[in-house]
């Protein structure tokens, strides 16, 4: 092991400014009369932009480790960090509005907004369990109190116990599995782990138990199932930009930690591999059958895009399950789907906080007519979730075609089967949401429902609605920062469907950088 | 012109999918505005449309106007490769034509038409992209444009038919009609992924059909293969094609649809799925398509009968029609599975004559309905005492449904039962018997509620508008000129299928 624990410090230099970033939001908060908070939002976004340059002008040639390895600054973590700091801006950009009307405290919201993002991007740049571990529980907790952000509402701190107490159960379980994995193995370094494997008499129960024990807390990071239960729940409770947060931040940083952790550290080792890929396969399918399978049954919304991105989860976990096979194609098809997923749920969960702003409710239901009172809304969400059931011209579809043929290529044919008939099942809870938005009358006043109900049946009969328009709600106007992030939103969405090459040859470099020796 | 071809396949995809995009931006409460915007694009894709059809050479025959852009290079080598064949040709000009008669059709929509003809163009798009694209990936990409927009025009424009004991509501017909469809793309996924990793494994890995074809000559796919990748083709493509008993979305979409809809639904859409069961599954697995044809054309007699039978016994006017294009699709699958020259000639020939003749039936009903606000063939009658027009198109087309001579329907139904004949002459026979049954139910409605006696009810109606004068007159040209003098498409059609059979 290298001795010079200082070397290259400088490279760190956005982690340094992202952390004393967030606690200038702290500090400025002290000082900021409540009414003109929202300053916080633009100085946090400021912040992200900023270190969203100082790590691309600091981009080292090929890949540097710091602390005598536990750290490695190199194109996969440069892409990731890029990537967590949009979603971050992205993030920001949703809670604006919604943390001024509904959130106390929102200066504290940002810095930990911030926090967070230090967690992720130390954790796509971590080389070691440890560090990683550590990573994820900056993220987990930052999360922890975002998810329980709504004072004053039951549902909120409810959702915050439920995340807290299984989100600390998951850490003890990956924790312990790390223990025997140092107990069996002596190491916790990734490169390490893959040399330790490669050698079949490194075979023993313990280590077994090791990285079973890892595996799960995983799985209970990315919402796979059978550890999936906390997700519905905190989903539900949880403030709405946190929801979106949760659903496209929390599941792209554990997906860059299974990266790495697959390539670096159990792809190498042939022997042990063979066996895991079949056991992730499984994973990844019974994720996505129950994830889109339960989907069908809701009736919030929020509910419905939690088991909507546990469906999403099974997908790219599928593209995992096949690392072995086909290295380039299968992590280039992961890292596409996660970005076409981040930017599509972040349209999506866009247009649902401009609706929730505006009439504050969440049930799909509620959603009735919503195409006349906020058109471009319902047209932003319509667009996200055709694209999330993989319909062209949409990135979905392309990013969906990409990952399901690497997933066959890698030889489980099988699994891009069931991949591609959840698709269809997804399709018909995406369509649920589009009817009530589209076709849909909003619900009336209780007292003449039933006069409305007979009216609207006489209507759909004689099917005249030229001649018998329902009455016109108000229009309704999302606030500019939200219509502008749809809007930006639908370009990339539809840019990345139609031409993805861009985007593809970026990932491709980030992907060169942790290909699995040997 | 040299110029204008390397281009004009292009130009086909983008013009309906650009309109599309342009008319978003116009004012949303000014539909006459929007709907001129709309004839005005898709008259460009017409015109796109004949030019194309006419430049095609037919005596050279092959993949003409050829065009690659690379698109997702290494390791899926996905280009958008556009190639027009002697097959897709014919089927091109079809939806040029119905694409401009749905969009004159449609001057009644006037709530959202915005949205409407946004979703009308971008459907045209993707009918237009599936026959020219040489690639399964964008083959694919249109397929599933095309089907994209139908939920939502059915769902929001259309309209609810009541049963008196039940009611078959538009969300119903949209709903199944969507999920239905995308059901038989999944299938269709899954052979193009399963054809893919085996190019991959032969170390070529593409999507194009060409260089898979050629692959498969080389004995890159194995025969037990192509044995299962052929029926996910034929029944995926196949649901699209109406299918016996997978047609079910069929009748229930096309009559929830609006007119325009219905028209581009049952007249080009239901097309793609025969297209590309011989686009793909003929072509790329022809040794699963020789052990699955018995099977096929069995599916497409039931077809013929069972629609014809179901039509029998309707007497909403649109599900008449909904299920005689069931039916009328069989005779399609029929001459498709002979795999013989003739039965596969009269097969597009037959997508033609029923793309034309079904949206002018579509287009006359929904003209009786936009009158009358009903559609009960018991209820209507006497109808060409005011709508004269309306009923002798509606008469013609009929008529063309029914096999008469002279008109488009008989030269294809003749075409189809001699290859039939040459090769399942038990099926055959049956087919014919599903034309008689054809001949009853389509008589019988002409009879009950075009010249009946007139009922005072009826008096206030008015004869068809000008623009749909113009569409039906149009139309009934065409089935005419298709009758007396096939030979224009017939040449076009004869080398497509003289290569397509080339596999064999």
């Amino acid at each position: 092991m290298p001795t010079e624990l200082t070397s290259n410090l400088h490279l760190l230099t956005p982690e340094f400014a992202l952390t004393a970033l967030a606690f200038l939001v702290f500090t400025v908060d002290l000082f900021l009369p409540e009414r003109s908070k929202e300053w916080l939002a633009g100085l946090s976004v400021v912040s992200l932009v900023a270190v969203m340059v100082v790590a691309l002008v600091m981009r080292p040639a090929g890949s540097v480790e710091l602390y005598g390895g536990l750290i490695v600054v190199d194109d996969f973590g440069l892409f990731f960090k890029i990537f967590f700091l949009g979603i971050g801006v992205g993030i920001v950009a949703l809670s604006w509005e919604y943390a001024r009307d509904r959130l106390q405290h929102r200066g504290e919201f940002y810095g930990l907004l911030l926090f967070s993002i230090l967690g992720m991007n130390l954790l796509a740049m971590s080389r070691e369990l440890l560090t990683a571990y550590i990573s994820l529980e900056l993220l987990s907790f930052s999360l922890y109190v975002m998810v329980a952000y709504g004072l004053r509402e039951a549902r909120s701190n409810e959702a915050g116990i439920k995340y807290i107490i299984i989100g600390i159960l998951s850490s003890a379980i990956m924790l312990y599995g790390l223990s025997n994995i140092y107990a069996a193995l002596g190491t916790t370094y990734f490169s390490g782990i893959a040399a330790e494997l490669a050698s079949p008499a490194s075979a023993s129960p313990v280590l077994w138990i090791g990285v079973a024990l890892l595996v799960v807390g995983l799985g209970f990071k990315l919402s796979a199932v059978p550890f999936h239960m906390w997700a519905p729940d905190a989903y539900e409770g949880a403030p709405l930009p946190v929801t979106a947060y949760l659903a496209i931040g929390s599941k792209a940083a554990a997906f860059a930690l299974t990266l790495r952790l697959f390539a670096e550290a159990i792809v190498p080792a042939v022997n042990l591999w063979g066996e895991w890929q079949l056991v992730i396969a499984v994973l990844a399918a019974i994720t996505m059958l129950l994830g889109n399978l339960v989907a069908l049954a809701q009736r919030n919304l929020k509910r419905l895009m939690a088991y909507s991105s546990i469906g999403h989860v099974g997908y790219a976990l599928a593209g995992v399950a096949v690392l072995g096979s086909d290295f380039a194609l299968a992590a280039k098809g992961v890292i596409f789907y996660l970005v076409v997923y981040a930017v599509t749920n972040l349209v999506v969960f866009a247009g649902i906080t401009a609706y929730y702003n505006r009439e504050g409710k969440d049930d799909i239901a509620d959603l009735a007519g919503l195409a006349d009172r906020q058109p471009f809304t319902a047209a932003a969400i319509a667009i996200g979730l055709f694209s999330l059931a993989g319909l062209p011209i949409f990135a979905g579809f392309t990013a969906k075609f990409y990952l399901f043929a690497a997933v066959a290529d890698g030889g489980m044919l099988w699994l891009a089967g069931v991949a591609i008939f959840t698709s269809l099942v997804s399709l018909y809870y995406y369509l649920q949401v589009m009817r009530q938005m589209y076709i849909e009358s909003p619900a009336h006043d209780s007292h003449d429902a039933a006069a409305h109900q007979a009216h609207d049946e006489h209507e759909d009969i004689h099917q005249h609605a030229a001649h018998d328009e329902p009455p016109v709600s108000p229009l309704q106007r999302p606030s500019w920062l939200l219509a502008g992030t749809m809007g930006v939103g639908l370009l990339v969405v539809t840019w990345l469907g139609v031409y993805p090459r861009p985007l593809l040859g970026l990932i491709e470099m980030a992907s060169a950088a942790i290909v699995p020796l040997g | 012109m040299a110029n204008f071809d390397q281009v004009s396949l292009l130009l086909l995809v983008l013009v309906p999918l650009a309109g599309a995009v342009l008319a978003m931006f116009l004012p949303k409460d000014r539909p006459r505005d929007v709907w001129q915007f709309a004839i005005f694009v898709a008259a460009i894709s017409f015109v796109l449309s004949v030019i194309v059809f006419l430049r095609y050479d037919y005596a050279d025959g092959g993949v003409q106007f050829q065009r690659a852009y690379d698109w997702i290079d290494d390791p899926l080598n996905i280009s958008l490769h556009f190639g027009l064949n002697g097959i897709g040709a014919p089927l091109v000009l079809l939806n040029g034509i119905v694409l401009l008669g749905a969009v004159l059709i449609s001057q009644t929509i006037t709530r959202r038409s915005r949205d409407f003809f946004v979703l009308l163009l971008a459907l045209g798009s993707g009918v237009f992209g599936v026959f020219i694209v040489r690639d399964l990936f964008f083959l694919f990409f249109f397929y599933e444009l095309a089907v994209l927009p139908m939920y939502l025009l059915i769902g929001v424009w259309g309209s609810s038919t009541d049963f008196g004991t039940f009611l078959r509501t538009k969300e119903y017909g949209a709903m199944k009609l969507m999920l239905v469809l995308v059901a038989g793309s999944v299938l269709i996924w899954i052979g193009i992924l399963a054809l893919y990793v085996a190019s991959s494994q032969a170390g070529n890995p593409t999507f194009n059909i060409d260089t898979l074809a050629q692959l498969r000559e080389g004995g890159a796919f194995s025969r037990t293969l192509e044995l299962w990748v052929f029926p996910l083709f034929a029944v995926g493509f196949g649901i699209l094609a109406g299918l016996w008993p997978f047609h079910t979305w069929s009748p229930d979409g096309h009559v929830a649809a609006p007119t325009g809809v219905s028209m581009l639904h049952a007249g080009v859409l239901m097309k793609l799925g025969a297209f590309g069961i011989i686009q793909v599954g003929m072509i790329l697995t022809p040794t699963g398509a020789e052990v699955w044809m018995p099977v096929l054309i069995g599916l497409g007699t039931v077809n013929v009968i069972y629609g014809a039978i179901s039509a029998l016994s309707q007497n909403d006017l649109k599900y008449v029609i909904g299920y005689s294009s069931v039916s009328h699709m069989g005779y399609v699958l029929m001459g498709i599975a002979t795999l013989h020259p003739v039965g596969l000639a009269g097969a597009v020939l037959q997508m033609f004559s029923h793309g034309i003749m079904t949206a002018l039936m579509f287009a006359m009903v929904g003209a009786i309905y936009e009158r009358a606000h009903i559609r009960d063939s018991f209820i209507l009658n006497g109808l060409i005492k005011r709508m004269g027009v309306t009923t002798f198109f509606f008469a013609i087309a009929g008529l063309a449904s029914l096999g008469l001579p002279g008109l488009s329907g008989f030269i294809a139904e003749f075409m189809v039962f001699t290859g039939a004949f040459r090769t399942y002459l038990p099926l055959a026979v049956l087919g014919v018997i599903g034309a008689a049954i054809t001949a009853v139910y389509i008589l019988r409605l002409l009879a009950r509620s075009f010249f009946g006696e007139a009922d005072p009810q009826w008096e206030h109606l008015t004869d068809a508008s000008p623009v749909e004068k113009a569409v039906g007159g149009a139309f009934v040209i065409i089935l005419i000129a298709v009758g007396v003098w096939p030979a224009p498409l017939l040449n076009v059609i004869n080398t497509g299928v003289e290569s397509a059979l080339s596999v064999f």
